[in-house]
C-alpha cells in the first residue's frame, strides 16, 4: 500500500501536475490553442483583404455576375453574346468543362482497358508497344502533350482543302475535326424513350434468367440476349418509324467547311491529350486487377469447365473490378481536374472563361477563385460519392 | 517368367550432349511462333502492329535524325529550301540551350546556378545509393544546409551579387520548384498525416478538411491564387516574390497529396507497435518519432518518390501564372523573329519531353528498385 500513499497526495501542487499530465485535458487544450490561433489567422486574413480590398476600391460581394461580360468565348453550348452576363460566361465555361471531362474520362477509359489488358497480352509486339505507350506518355507533363498536339500537330495540319478525309466524311484539317451534323427529325424522341424501356426489358430478362437458373440449372445467353434488346428494339422502332434522323454532310465553300458539325482545335487537341495521358494512368491501374486475381481463380474456373471468354467475363473481370475502381475514381478525378490546363491552349473551359476573362475584367479575385475551387471542389465530391456508392456494390464481401 | 542372359552388359560412361529442340520451336523462329504466331487472332493482331510500326517509325526517324538540322545561327538553318523536306531543327535547341537550362540569369553569373546542380546531383548521389557512406548525415545536410546554400548562392547577396528571381528561368525553375516542394511538403504532410488519424476530433477535422480541398481542387487554381489572392491577404506594402508565392501554392497542394501517401504508410503499422511503444512508457511524440514515423516513411519511400514525379511534371504548369521554367522557356522562344519557322514548336517540345522524361523515368525506376529493396524485410 506504499505505492498508493505516494501518489494519493492531496497537495495543491500534486493536483497541478495531475491536471498537466492528464491526457484528456491536455489534448483539449491543445485543440483549444489550434482553434484560437487558426481564428486568430482568419481574422488577421480578413483584416489585411479587408484594408487592400477598400485601398484598391474593389467593393466585395457577388453583384458583377450580372453584369454585362463583353468577351467573346469561341466554344458555346448555351445561348451567349458579348451582352450575356458573367454568369452566363460562367455556366457556359461550366458546360465547356463539364462536356471535356465526360468526353476525356470515355476516352480514356476504353484506351485505357484496352492498353492495360495489351500489356498482359501473350502477344510479344502487342505488350512492347503497350509498354512503349505508357512509359512514354506517362513521365511526360501532360502541359506539354496538350501544347504538342495543339502547337506541333493540330496546328500545322493542311488547311480544310487539303485535310485529312477520314471514313463518314469526317475531316481532319487546322479548322478542327469537321464530322456530319444530325438533324432530329419528326418522332426521334419516341425512339430514344425506347433505350430506357429496353433497357428496363432486358434487366428483367436478366433477373428471370438468373432465377431459372438457380431453379433448374439450365443457363440463358444473357449477355447476347440483352445486347440485342437494348440495340435491336431501338433500330426496329427507328425503322419504322422511317428514320426519322438524317444527316448534314459538311461541304466546302470557299476556305472553310459549310455545314456540319465541327470539333474545334482547341477541344481536339484537349482530347487527345487528356485521353491519350489519363488511359496511361488507367492502363496500369487495370493491369494490376487483372494480375491481382490469383491465378487459382482461372484455373478453378477452367476445370469447372468455363470456357477461356466466360472465365474472363464472369470469374477475372468481377474481382479485377474490386482492385480496379478505386484508383480508377482518383483518375476521374484527375482528369476533370487536368481538363483545367485547357487555358493553356485556349479552350474556352471554366477557368478560361471564369478565373481567366471574368476576374481579369472585373477584378474580384476573391469572389471568382472562390467559385472556381468551389465548383471542382463539388465535382470532385459528387464523383467521389458515385464511385464509392459503384464500390460499396462490388466490394468483397466476407463471411 | 524368363530370364534373358547376354554376355554383354551394356554400361553408358558418359552422359548424351542433349539434343538442339526441334527447329519449329528453337531459336527465333520457335520464339516467334510462341509470342507472335500463336493462334488466328494473335497472327491478326502481330501483322497489324508491324504495320503500324513500318508505317510510323522509319517517316519518324528520318524527321528526328535523317532530314534533322544540327547546326546553324538563325531560322535561315530550319528553312526548307526549294522541295527539300526539313526535319527537326536541333539548331534551335543548341542555340538556345543555356537560356532553357538557365533562363535569363545573367551570363557571367551562370556558373552560380551550375554549381548547385552539380552540388544536387552530387548530393542525391549521395543519399539515394545505398551504399554510400554515411547516408543519414546526408539526408540532414540535404534538408538543412543545402537549402540554405543554394539560396545565398542562387539569389546573392554577402558578397555575390544580388539576382532577382525574375531572371531565374528554365530548368533552374523546374528543379527550385519540384526541390522547394518536396522540402517543404514532406513534414506538412507527416503532421496532415497524423492529425488525419489523432484522436482529437477538431484536429482531425481541421487535417481532413485541409487535405480534402487541396486535393479537390487542380493545382492550377491553387497556383492562381497564390498569384491573385496571396498579395491580397497580406498587410499592405508586404510584396511577396511571385516565385515564393508559387512555390507556397505547390507547397500547400503537395503537402496535402504527401499526407495521405504517409497516411497509407501509418495504416500499415500493425497495431502491435503502437502498444508496444505505449508500453514502453513513450509519449505520443518519442512513440511516432522513435517508432512508428521510421517504419511508416520507409514504406512508403516509393510511393513519396511518386508524389516527387507527378510534382516534377506538375512544375511545367508555373508557365500559366507567368513563371519561366523549362517549358515555359521553350516556349516563349517560339515566337522569337529570327528562329521562327515551322519545325521549331514541335523540335522543342520534343526536347522538353525528352528532358522531363528522362528525370521523371530515372525516378520512376529508382522507386521500383526502392520497392524490391524494401521489401526484403517482409518477404516470407
Amino acid at each position: 500500500m506504499t505505492l498508493r500513499d505516494e501518489t494519493a497526495d492531496d497537495s495543491p501542487r500534486s493536483w497541478v501536475r495531475a491536471v498537466l499530465y492528464d491526457a484528456t485535458i491536455r489534448g483539449w487544450v491543445f485543440q483549444g490553442l489550434v482553434l484560437v490561433f487558426l481564428v486568430l489567422f482568419a481574422a488577421w486574413i480578413i483584416h489585411n483583404t479587408a484594408v487592400n480590398l477598400h485601398a484598391a476600391n474593389i467593393p466585395f460581394g457577388f453583384d458583377f455576375l450580372n453584369m454585362r461580360a463583353g468577351f467573346d468565348i469561341s466554344q458555346k453550348p448555351i445561348a451567349y453574346t458579348l451582352d450575356s452576363s458573367h454568369l452566363q460566361a460562367f455556366k457556359v465555361g461550366l458546360l465547356n468543362t463539364i462536356i471535356l471531362s465526360v468526353l476525356g474520362i470515355f476516352f480514356a477509359t476504353i484506351i485505357g482497358f484496352v492498353v492495360g489488358v495489351s500489356r498482359l497480352s501473350s502477344n510479344w509486339l502487342l505488350a512492347r508497344a503497350a509498354t512503349v505507350y505508357v512509359e512514354t506518355l506517362r513521365n511526360v507533363p501532360l502541359l506539354l502533350q496538350l501544347l504538342f498536339w495543339y502547337k506541333a500537330v493540330l496546328s500545322v495540319l493542311p488547311g480544310p482543302r487539303q485535310g485529312y478525309m477520314l471514313p463518314l466524311s469526317i475531316n481532319l484539317s487546322n479548322r478542327g475535326l469537321t464530322m456530319p451534323r444530325p438533324i432530329i427529325g419528326e418522332g426521334f424522341e419516341i425512339v430514344l424513350w425506347t433505350v430506357p424501356v429496353a433497357a428496363a426489358v432486358a434487366w428483367a430478362v436478366a433477373r428471370w434468367a438468373k432465377r431459372r437458373q438457380v431453379a433448374t440449372g439450365q443457363s440463358f445467353p444473357v449477355f447476347r440476349a440483352s445486347l440485342g434488346i437494348i440495340i435491336g428494339v431501338p433500330i426496329v422502332v427507328f425503322l419504322a418509324l422511317g428514320a426519322p434522323l438524317t444527316f448534314e454532310l459538311p461541304e466546302l465553300k470557299g476556305f472553310n467547311f459549310v455545314g456540319g458539325m465541327v470539333v474545334h482545335p482547341e477541344l481536339t487537341a484537349m482530347l487527345f491529350g487528356i485521353s491519350l495521358y489519363t488511359a496511361t494512368f488507367i492502363a496500369e491501374t487495370v493491369r494490376a486487377g487483372i494480375l491481382a486475381v490469383s491465378a487459382g481463380q482461372s484455373e478453378a474456373a477452367f476445370s469447372l469447365g468455363l470456357r477461356p471468354s466466360q472465365t474472363m467475363r464472369l470469374i477475372v473481370v468481377p474481382q479485377a473490378m474490386r482492385v480496379i475502381i478505386p484508383p480508377l475514381t482518383s483518375q476521374y478525378l484527375n482528369l476533370t481536374k487536368n481538363s483545367s490546363l485547357a487555358l493553356a491552349i485556349g479552350y474556352p473551359d471554366l477557368v478560361a472563361v471564369f478565373a481567366g476573362s471574368t476576374l481579369n475584367i472585373t477584378g474580384h479575385a476573391i469572389e471568382v477563385i472562390a467559385i472556381t475551387m468551389a465548383v471542382y471542389l463539388v465535382l470532385s465530391l459528387i464523383t467521389a460519392a458515385l464511385m464509392n456508392w459503384f464500390n460499396a456494390r462490388v466490394a468483397l464481401v466476407e463471411r | 517368367m524368363s530370364r534373358i542372359e547376354t554376355d554383354t552388359v551394356f554400361v553408358r560412361r558418359d552422359f548424351l550432349e542433349p539434343e538442339a529442340p526441334p527447329p519449329s520451336l528453337g531459336g527465333f523462329p520457335g520464339w516467334a511462333r510462341r509470342n507472335l504466331f500463336s493462334s488466328p487472332v494473335n497472327i491478326t493482331v502481330s501483322l497489324l502492329m508491324l504495320f503500324l510500326l513500318v508505317w510510323w517509325l522509319p517517316p519518324l526517324f528520318r524527321w528526328l535524325f535523317i532530314d534533322a538540322v544540327w547546326t546553324g545561327t538563325d531560322r535561315e538553318a530550319c528553312l526548307p529550301k526549294d522541295g527539300e523536306t526539313v526535319g527537326a531543327c536541333w539548331a534551335f535547341v543548341n542555340a538556345k540551350l543555356a537560356q532553357f537550362t538557365f533562363g535569363s540569369y545573367p551570363a557571367d553569373q551562370r556558373w552560380r546556378p551550375a554549381l548547385v546542380m552539380i552540388a544536387f546531383v552530387l548530393g542525391l548521389a549521395w543519399v539515394a545509393i545505398p551504399k554510400m557512406p554515411r547516408r543519414r548525415e546526408g539526408i540532414w545536410l540535404m534538408l538543412t544546409a543545402f537549402p540554405i546554400l543554394t539560396f545565398w548562392v542562387l539569389y546573392g547577396g554577402l558578397g555575390l551579387p544580388v539576382v532577382e528571381t525574375s531572371n531565374w528561368g528554365g530548368l533552374l525553375v523546374t528543379l527550385v520548384v519540384a526541390v522547394t516542394g518536396i522540402v517543404a511538403s514532406l513534414p506538412l504532410g507527416i503532421l496532415l498525416a497524423l492529425g488525419r488519424r489523432s484522436k482529437l476530433p477538431f484536429i482531425k477535422i481541421v487535417s481532413v478538411v485541409f487535405i480534402e480541398v487541396w486535393r479537390g481542387v487542380p493545382l492550377i487554381t491553387v497556383l492562381f491564387m497564390a498569384s491573385v489572392m496571396l498579395p491580397l491577404f497580406l498587410p499592405t506594402g508586404v510584396n511577396f516574390d511571385k516565385l515564393l508565392r508559387a512555390l507556397i501554392g505547390v507547397a500547400l497542394f503537395t503537402g496535402a497529396y504527401m499526407a495521405e501517401t504517409i497516411r497509407g504508410g501509418l495504416q500499415a503499422i500493425p497495431k502491435g507497435q503502437y502498444e508496444g511503444a505505449a508500453s514502453l512508457g513513450l509519449s505520443y511524440w518519442q512513440s511516432m518519432r522513435l517508432i512508428i514515423l521510421p517504419q511508416a516513411l520507409k514504406i512508403v519511400i516509393p510511393g513519396i518518390v511518386n508524389s516527387f514525379i507527378s510534382l516534377f511534371k506538375d512544375t511545367s504548369l508555373v508557365m500559366i501564372i507567368g513563371l519561366y521554367d523549362l517549358l515555359g522557356s521553350i516556349q516563349r522562344n517560339f515566337s522569337d523573329a529570327s528562329w521562327s519557322t515551322p519545325s521549331i514548336a514541335p523540335t522543342g517540345l520534343i526536347f522538353a519531353a525528352a528532358v522531363f522524361w528522362v528525370f521523371c523515368f530515372s525516378m520512376s525506376r529508382y522507386s521500383m528498385y526502392m520497392e524490391r529493396k524494401l521489401n526484403t524485410g517482409r518477404k516470407r
